[in-house]
């Protein structure tokens, strides 16, 4: 019988207290009716039975709680709809937030277990952070290599790109040569094929990326064994990468064989690549660090020549980003909790404001019988109903959101760019709408069955305590505090962004337009033939309506951010010290008045300036400065690349680095000047166009002159100039974005709060107050009376709002660009707008209660 | 335009017996059981949790409604349920029972059903 009584329980608490007795009474007949066999029957049946029943009986009363929940909500739209939307905004926020972050900052690479990946470069001696200071040289690499006993693989790898011609159109890609250690020490089995061996001959051997393979090779499967030409030299295709992979970053389209002879080794100076590596098992980053470091020691010793100030850079691969990104989503991350707390408050308020409304309905239905435990289903199916709701939707605004982050994930990673929306992220965020919603939702019913019914009813509307209202103004004071912060933050950031845009790129991007054109190797090896096609190419393109000059350069600003190297100083007794690099770039004819870089001294670069005439250069001001300071640089020398350059010009300096970044000073060479041999990388490629119309109608003009002098020659990345320098703040500007946004919903959310509040108590004291208005009191003493309680609670938001706000920005100074955490412009601004939101949320409620009128107050009682 | 009591059509089986059960006297649940058991000659055995949850929602939508409870003679001195039906609730049997007779006629006009029971 008890066994009975506890099957029973599987029914809704409801229905067992209906029925149980009757159904237990029922049970105990049959049973005494029931013998041997017949009992165990009996048995299997009672157990069929509330298998098969109690799960319908929860079903009709969800249904029955469903109806009710739409009429309710039905009957209540505009709550309904706040509610709905105040979850979807933060639960969408919360995840676009959270699913960029974790894909940048904590989901593991792709790779075999990624955690034991590490890079290494040179550094300065004792270095550390992110990135690289200096590529290695291979003899550094190959001494690093055989001295440590920290790595279960280390590979080499470095930067390239070659056209590739003979499939499609001519294109120009990226490609990483890596020893055949690399692909196999990151874990991935290409898709096809295999990778390089260091048992075969791969030196003519390519690997492609899965996105080539799909976009230039129609994802043929017979691709093996294919040869492509890159840059004029047969490569025969033998694997092709898994959809995903990504090394070192997404830019990669393409792999070959990296070797080194003997010569490759001499010179310690000649760095060029990067190096990759597999912790052994058990072996800590740490003590793989302290193992380098040793060993870079020992270097220095030995040759104090080269390696004297060379030290070593280790991280982690994961860790290959810029601090700022990192800072900026964890910026972003705490914004996004800001909300979703706030969203909470604001649900919380929306409910308890709903609560007071209905706890005479609630009160009524108590006395016509129904139980507290069906009250509270009801309510819990409400609240889940409006939070799932909110959530559904809360997926549309993530999705929306996740593109807006593409900005913040860095390129410096081997990942994709967009981030994917992670459900996890969603459900937790939902989850955690959730728990307030619900409790907030119940507490009605837990009152509703706590008090004698009989109370509510009499109490009339002015139902609702002095706990609750306090309540209510806490959460109202917590959304003034988040929107706060978010409004002093963002508003920080935004001056950092202005500060960063003023920033004098030193040139005038406006109306110029760069298109990168490397002439590949062996084909362009002669000096001759390269500056023969500059100069047919600009004579033609110089011609064309519209164009007001034109150049080549061997790197743009702020596109190439590299190509430095030593000179020497006759008379100064060091040579290729570091500290002595400057940024170099051969150009052709029209290069400055192109680029809009103001000539201060001598003159420019001249068609004259070929290989019979004696060699120049002209220096940026800075690099005049740092050697010949005071003193006129026009006509002095110094050593670059073995040869002696003689100072015709001086011109301005620009941010070859970027707008946030210190710069090396520059130097510019002429093209037809170039030392035999010379490297591809040095080669002026990118052609830049002054023009008066628009600049998209001279791409193809240019692309039929290049095609007519060269058909196998690509064109790629065509670009404006403002375009990179718009692109210099474009992650801080997508940060802002999403925290502007923030901002502005959170002020709006807290106004909404504290309007809600302030209505609720005028309604609940209008008995009150209208007493006191029949007594003489002064309308406009009541107004201000209203009004003051709303500026309290702002108040009271505000002051920790700004302390917050404040530590958050101390929290993230490296973002402000040197705008102070406690800027008084951003920070009275940010207030006086609060204070301003909250006023006239406070307004209506402040008016309706000076339009009481005694009569009034007592007509509704 | 479908009056309310056809709304409800057809009706579950177990809700058109309890009706049925119903439509001459007031009984408490186990009574219903029986009854229906005996009509239909142990065919149809409804089971407590059937019954309660067919009466449940039969009371909601006003077919049947309680009655004070009064002691029952079957189960010793307990006092019992009990259920009466209610007029719409009679309403919603007799549309029920024309629609089955309606159908059953069909049936035998193309000869698949005998011709007298």
């Amino acid at each position: 019988m008890r066994i009975y009584r506890l099957l029973l329980y599987l029914y809704p608490a409801s229905f067992r207290a209906d029925y149980g007795d009757e159904m237990a009474a029922i049970f105990r007949i049959r049973l005494r009716n029931a013998r041997g066999a017949a009992r165990i029957a009996l048995w299997f049946g009672v157990l069929h039975e509330v298998i098969m029943n109690a799960p319908a009986v929860h079903w009709d009363i969800l249904k029955q709680d469903l109806r009710y929940t739409a009429r309710t909500l039905n009957r209540a739209p505009g709550f309904a709809l706040t509610a709905i939307l105040v979850t979807a905004f933060g639960v969408g926020a919360n995840t676009a937030a959270f699913s960029v972050a974790d894909f940048v900052l904590l989901r593991p690479l792709p790779f075999a277990l990624p955690d034991a990946l590490v890079r290494a470069c040179e550094g300065p001696r004792t270095g550390a952070g992110w990135g690289c200071m200096n590529e290695l040289s291979p003899a550094n690499y190959r001494d690093f290599k055989a001295m440590s006993s920290s790595f279960e693989a280390m590979g080499a790898f470095t930067g390239s790109a070659g056209n590739l011609v003979g499939i499609g159109e001519p294109r120009r890609l990226a490609i990483t040569p890596v020893t055949p250690d690399v692909l196999p020490l990151l874990g991935v089995t290409p898709a096809l094929g295999r990778v390089f061996d260091t048992r075969e001959d791969d030196r003519r051997a390519a690997v492609i990326s899965y996105g080539l393979w799909q976009s230039q090779f129609g994802a043929d499967p017979s691709v093996l064994g294919r040869t492509v030409h890159l840059d004029g030299v047969p490569h025969t295709i033998i694997g092709v990468m898994p959809r995903g992979f990504y090394f070192p970053t997404r830019d990669a389209q393409l792999w070959t064989a990296l070797t080194f002879q003997n010569e490759d080794y001499a010179d310690r100076t000649n760095t060029y690549i990067h190096a990759v590596a597999r912790l052994k098992p058990g072996v800590t980053f740490e003590q793989a660090r302290a193992d380098l470091e040793v060993i870079a020691a020992r270097l220095a010793r030995d040759y104090p020549e080269t390696n004297a100030e060379t030290g070593i850079s280790f991280f982690r691969m994961r860790e290959n980003m810029s601090p700022r990104f990192r800072l900026m989503l964890m910026a972003l991350g705490g914004a996004s909790l800001c909300l979703l707390l706030l969203t909470c408050a604001n649900l919380a308020n929306l409910l308890l404001a709903r609560a007071a409304t209905r706890e005479r309905e609630l009160a009524v239905r108590a006395a016509l019988g129904a139980a507290r435990e069906r009250l509270m289903r009801q309510l819990v199916t409400e609240s889940l109903i409006l939070t799932l709701l909110g959530g559904a939707a809360g997926l549309f605004v993530a999705a929306a959101g996740v593109p807006l982050f593409a900005s913040l994930v860095p390129d410096t990673l081997p990942i994709a760019t967009e981030p994917r929306l992670d459900l996890r992220v969603i459900a937790f965020a939902t989850l955690f709408t959730t728990l307030p919603a619900l409790g907030f939702g119940l507490f009605p019913a837990i009152r509703a069955g706590r008090r004698t019914t009989f109370d509510a009813l009499r109490e009339g509307v002015r139902a609702g305590g002095g706990a609750k209202q306090r309540l209510r103004a806490v959460l109202v004071t917590v959304e003034v505090t988040m929107s706060v912060v978010l409004l002093i933050t963002s508003g920080l950031l935004i001056r950092a962004v202005w500060r960063v845009q003023a920033i004098d790129p030193g040139f005038r991007p406006q109306n110029v337009l760069a298109l990168n054109m490397a002439l590949p190797r062996p084909k362009y090896d002669k000096p001759v033939e390269r500056v023969q096609f500059y100069d047919r190419v600009l004579a033609r393109v110089r011609a064309l309506p519209g164009v007001q000059s034109a150049a080549f350069t061997s790197g743009l600003p702020m596109v190439i951010t590299g190509l430095v190297t030593a000179v020497e100083i006759p008379g100064r007794e060091v040579p290729r010290a570091r500290r002595d690099v400057v940024s170099h770039r051969w150009v052709t004819p029209q290069y400055f008045r192109t680029m809009g870089i103001p000539l201060h001294r001598g003159r420019d670069v001249e068609d004259g300036d070929g290989g019979d005439r004696a060699w120049v250069a002209v220096v940026s001001a800075s690099f005049a400065e740092r050697y010949w300071p005071g003193q006129d640089p026009i006509g002095r020398t110094f050593r670059h690349l073995d040869d002696t350059r003689t100072v015709v010009g001086v011109v301005g300096d620009i941010k070859v680095r970027g707008l946030e970044r210190t710069s090396e000073p520059q130097i510019y060479l002429p093209a037809a000047q170039a030392p035999v041999p010379f490297p591809g990388a040095f080669d002026p490629k990118d052609l830049v166009i002054r023009h008066s119309g628009p600049g998209n109608a001279l791409v193809s003009a240019v692309r039929q002159i290049v095609r007519s002098i060269d058909a196998e020659q690509p064109i790629a990345d065509v670009r404006a100039m403002d375009e990179v320098i718009a692109g210099e703040t474009a992650s801080r500007r997508g940060q802002l974005q999403v925290l502007g946004v923030f901002a502005v919903v959170a002020i709006l959310l807290s106004a909404v709060g504290i309007y809600g509040l302030l209505a609720y108590t005028v309604s609940q004291r209008s008995q009150e107050i209208g007493v006191r208005l029949a007594l003489g009191a002064d309308p406009a003493r009541v107004g201000r009376m209203i009004l003051a309680d709303g500026m309290r609670l702002a108040l009271f938001g505000i002051v920790p709002g700004v302390l917050g706000a404040y530590a958050a920005a101390r929290g993230m100074s490296a973002l402000l660009f040197g705008v102070a955490p406690s800027d008084p412009a951003t920070f009275v601004t940010a207030v006086a707008v609060a204070l301003l939101t909250v006023f006239a949320g406070t307004l209506v409620p402040a008016w309706r209660a000076v339009r009481l009128t005694p009569m009034s107050v007592l007509r509704t009682e | 335009m479908k009056t309310e009591a056809e709304s409800l059509l057809p009706l579950p089986q177990a809700t058109f017996h309890i009706l049925v059960a119903l439509a001459d006297e007031d009984r408490h649940g186990y009574a219903v059981i029986k009854d229906v058991a005996a009509r239909t000659g142990g065919a149809l055995k409804l089971s407590p949790g059937t019954l309660y949850r067919s009466m449940d929602r039969m009371v909601q939508q006003g077919l049947i409604r309680e009655i004070s409870s009064r002691p029952a003679r079957d189960m010793g001195d307990e006092r019992r349920r009990y259920y009466r039906i209610t007029p719409f609730g009679r309403e919603v049997a007799m549309a029920e029972s024309r629609r089955l007779a309606q159908m059953l006629d069909l049936a035998r006009a193309r000869g698949l059903a005998p011709r007298k029971v």
